[in-house]
């Protein structure tokens, strides 16, 4: 079993959403994150995938994806390189000035931004990789236990262009 | 010109050269009704119940090759059709589904009879859709169709709101289509085609085994010269059956879990499996590791997802089941594997199939089925599900002018009647046949009076057992003999617990006699073996009504061989004593 990614691109229409959505519940397989938004064309909407299966199974999901009427590609970014992010809003509750302290330092170090603010409060904003912005939130449940709010997008991603590692 | 859009769509119909409807009228579809009226060169049949139009439209896609129609209602309408699209879909049958639909602007209001089918049938069809704008009407019924019927058949389901029925818009529809999205392979890459002949050279043997990807792409001819040529055994499945006709020589038999000795024991024992247009469904493989063990294994399929998904393929070939075969029969050389074949039958002459049926009345499945062989030559055999349908799998004779039809990826009981009707509808010139049980025919047998009013003269065979039969032989090999809810001569005042029919039990109800009769149908009860012939004959010369003819069978026949949950093809149970002990081991 293995994280695995895939790029969609299909037809903005209505229903393909649930179409996609639906091929994994109806067939067991496991999806951890699905975006989807509008490209350059805007009859096609773009989908990136994150989901977790065997080396068969992922053959498989690929093939009944490509098989479905509305997909009009599928893009497997196992083997390219590409750019991905998520963005993730953390919202930290009843914060000493102590903790206001702790949270400035570790957004310069996750390259944050604290995006709102009130005395007791704060809103941090992180765009990372997945695995990046599961690092800063597992040190913000550390140090913020049953204060926090999480909100997070799951990932985009899009092929490098010169960069050839992931 | 402006039209309505209920006027489009008629114009699309007969532009799509759909000569039959199967269609069923409701609030939400009057105006496309409405457009109907009178309309000429367009059959509209109105069946008792829409489980019943859209198997019927199955059939007669099935039997003809045309795409099936369909028009309901809203609502019940539409969800009335649910189980016949999964079966269609399954079985890869390429039906159109129009379902009337609210008026746009009411969709999502829980309006009277709204329900939101596309979402319904979204997992079980090819592809749904919802028009939602005029102006698109004529576009997606001509990609409707185009779906359906190309690449891997299937449903499409087109839900077509009031509203968009009755707006003025253009009266074009278009000549072709073009869908960015959907571009099915067909072709053949002729290296794997090489490959696949060298893996030939190399083997001794070989089995072709042919699914229903060979019937569905009409490839039979060329698919008997392939076997001709290269002098390969064939093996189908249940949907394959009559890809080559039954009596050929090369032909072996259906495998699988009712499969025949000779024809599980080749597929065990080749070493080559040349498979066509099949899925390797788990009815097929027994227990999957040891499925052809020692074979190499060659797939041509349409659907490359069907390819390495149950069985680890070696050489896949991505295409239509007869392109691919043309391009074998045309590279191919002669082989000789004279000792294999004569190995195969002399399997098939040790352990032939149905001998062992010995009811006391003579009245057996096999001496029915056989019979219908004899008498009928040119025909569709339809089957419902259960025991009638893997005798009729396991017994008919196939050839050209004779076809089966089966609801063989859902098992859906209540199938086979209505998809007579269809196939006679299409096929006004062969006899149709529909063999049953007792059970299924009682899931859709109000569409004897659309047989009576449409003067279908089809012949229902209902093997009656009293028994929904096939969970019956499961209960009496794997459970103990606890018959827990199959005795359908079961009343009140029988035991709680019964599992031994006697002489003593209550009156089988309905009367299938006097039913079909109140229909105005021929009905004909056969006892005693002498009269099978006789009645059948009778049948087939009734040219207006159809005749229902109830066969009472032994009540616990069984259907054998078969192969016990969990083991390989290779451990089946034939009948006789040597099986006691699989009966009784605890399978998972
Ligand atoms: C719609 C539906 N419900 C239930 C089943 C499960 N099932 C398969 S065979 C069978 C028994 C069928 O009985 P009958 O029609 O009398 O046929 P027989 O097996 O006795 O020939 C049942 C209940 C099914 N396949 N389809
Ligand atoms: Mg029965």
């Amino acid at each position: 079993m293995k994280k695995r990614w895939i790029s969609l691109f299909v037809e903005n229409d209505i229903g393909v959403l649930a179409r996609i959505s639906g091929l994994f519940s109806g067939k067991s397989y496991n999806l951890n994150s699905l975006t989807v938004g509008t490209t350059e064309d805007t009859t096609i909407s773009r989908m990136t995938i994150s989901l977790t299966s065997d080396d068969k199974t992922f053959e498989q999901i690929k093939k009944q994806l490509n098989r479905s009427v509305e997909v009009i590609k599928v893009v497997d970014f196992m083997d390219t390189a590409i750019h991905m992010k998520e963005l993730m809003f953390v919202k930290i509750h009843g914060c000493s000035e102590h903790d206001m302290m702790k949270l400035s330092y570790m957004k310069e170090i996750f390259q944050a931004k604290m995006i709102d603010y009130a005395p007791s409060m704060a809103l941090l904003e992180s765009v990372q990789t997945e695995a990046g912005n599961n690092d800063l939130l597992k040190l913000l449940e550390s140090d913020f236990s049953g204060r926090i709010e999480v909100v997070r997008g799951g990932s985009v991603a899009i092929e490098a262009i010169s960069f050839s590692e992931r | 010109m402006q039209i309505t859009g209920a006027e489009l769509f008629v114009k699309a119909l007969l532009a799509e050269k759909v000569d039959t409807l199967f269609a069923y009228p409701g609030g939400q579809a009057i105006d496309l009704f409405n457009a109907l009226y009178g309309v000429e060169g367009l059959d509209v049949i109105l069946p008792r119940h829409e489980q019943g139009l859209v198997h019927a439209a199955d059939g007669y896609a099935r039997s003809t090759g045309k795409v099936g129609v369909c028009l309901v209602t809203s609502g019940p309408g539409a969800t009335n059709l649910v189980t016949g699209i999964a079966t269609a879909n399954y079985d890869s049958v390429p039906l159109v589904c129009f379902t009337g639909q609210v008026p746009t602007h009411l969709i999502g209001n829980d309006a009277f009879q709204e329900v939101d089918i596309v979402g319904i049938t979204r997992s079980i069809s090819k592809y749904a859709v919802t028009v939602r704008r005029r102006e698109d009407l004529g576009a997606v019924i001509k990609k409707a169709f185009y779906i359906a019927r190309s690449g891997k058949p299937g449903v499409v389901v087109v839900d077509l709101p009031k509203d968009i029925q009755q707006a003025l818009g253009s009266d074009g529809y278009p000549q072709s289509i073009e869908i960015r999205s959907y571009k099915p392979n067909i072709s053949v890459h002729i290296g794997q085609i090489k490959k696949s002949l060298d893996c030939l050279k190399r083997a001794k043997h070989p089995v072709f085994l042919l699914g229903g990807g060979v019937n569905i792409s009409r490839a039979n001819e060329v698919m008997a010269a392939l076997a001709e040529k290269t002098g390969i055994p064939v093996v189908t499945t249940i949907m394959g059956k009559g890809a080559i006709p039954t009596s050929h020589p090369l032909y072996v038999g259906n495998l699988g879990i009712h499969g025949s000795y000779a024809a599980n024991t080749a597929i065990s024992e080749c070493d080559v499996l040349f498979s066509i247009g099949v899925r390797f469904n788990d009815r097929i493989t027994g227990k999957v590791s040891e499925f052809a063990k020692s074979a190499t294994i060659i797939h041509v399929d349409i659907d490359p997802a069907s390819i390495s998904r149950n069985i680890e393929v070696d050489i896949p070939i991505v295409a239509d089941a007869k392109n691919a075969i043309t391009a074998l029969l045309e590279k191919s050389p002669e082989f000789d594997f004279h000792e294999w074949r004569i190995q195969i039958d002399e399997w098939k002459k040790q352990k032939p199939l149905g001998t062992k049926q010995t009811g006391e009345s003579g009245v057996t499945p096999f001496a029915v089925i056989q019979k219908i062989n004899e008498i009928f030559s040119d025909a569709v055999i339809t089957t419902d599900v259960g025991q009638n349908q893997l005798w009729a799998t396991q017994f008919l004779e196939l050839t050209d002018q004779k076809q089966m039809l089966t609801s063989g990826g859902l098992g859906t009981m209540g199938y086979g009647f209505p998809a007579a009707l269809g196939a006679k509808l299409g096929n006004p010139d062969k006899d149709v046949i529909t063999i049953c049980g007792d059970g299924g025919i009682q899931m859709n047998i109000q569409e004897m009076a659309t047989a009576i009013v449409y003067e279908l003269p089809v012949i229902i065979c209902i093997l009656n057992n009293g028994y929904l039969g096939n969970v019956r032989q499961w209960q009496e090999m794997f459970f103990d003999k606890r018959y827990s809810s199959t005795c359908l001569r079961y009343r009140r005042s029988c035991a709680a617990t019964c599992n031994t029919p006697s002489a003593c039990c209550p009156e089988y109800t309905p009367d299938f006699i006097r039913l079909a009769e109140s229909y105005g149908a021929k009905a004909i009860r056969v006892q005693k073996r002498d009269e099978i012939e006789a009645a059948l004959l009778s049948a087939k010369n009734r040219k207006k009504i159809p005749t229902v003819i109830e066969f009472i069978i032994e009540r616990e026949e069984n259907v054998l061989p078969i192969v016990p949950p969990g083991n390989p093809l290779s451990d089946m149970i034939m009948g006789g004593e040597e099986d006691e002990e699989k009966m009784d081991q605890p399978f998972c």
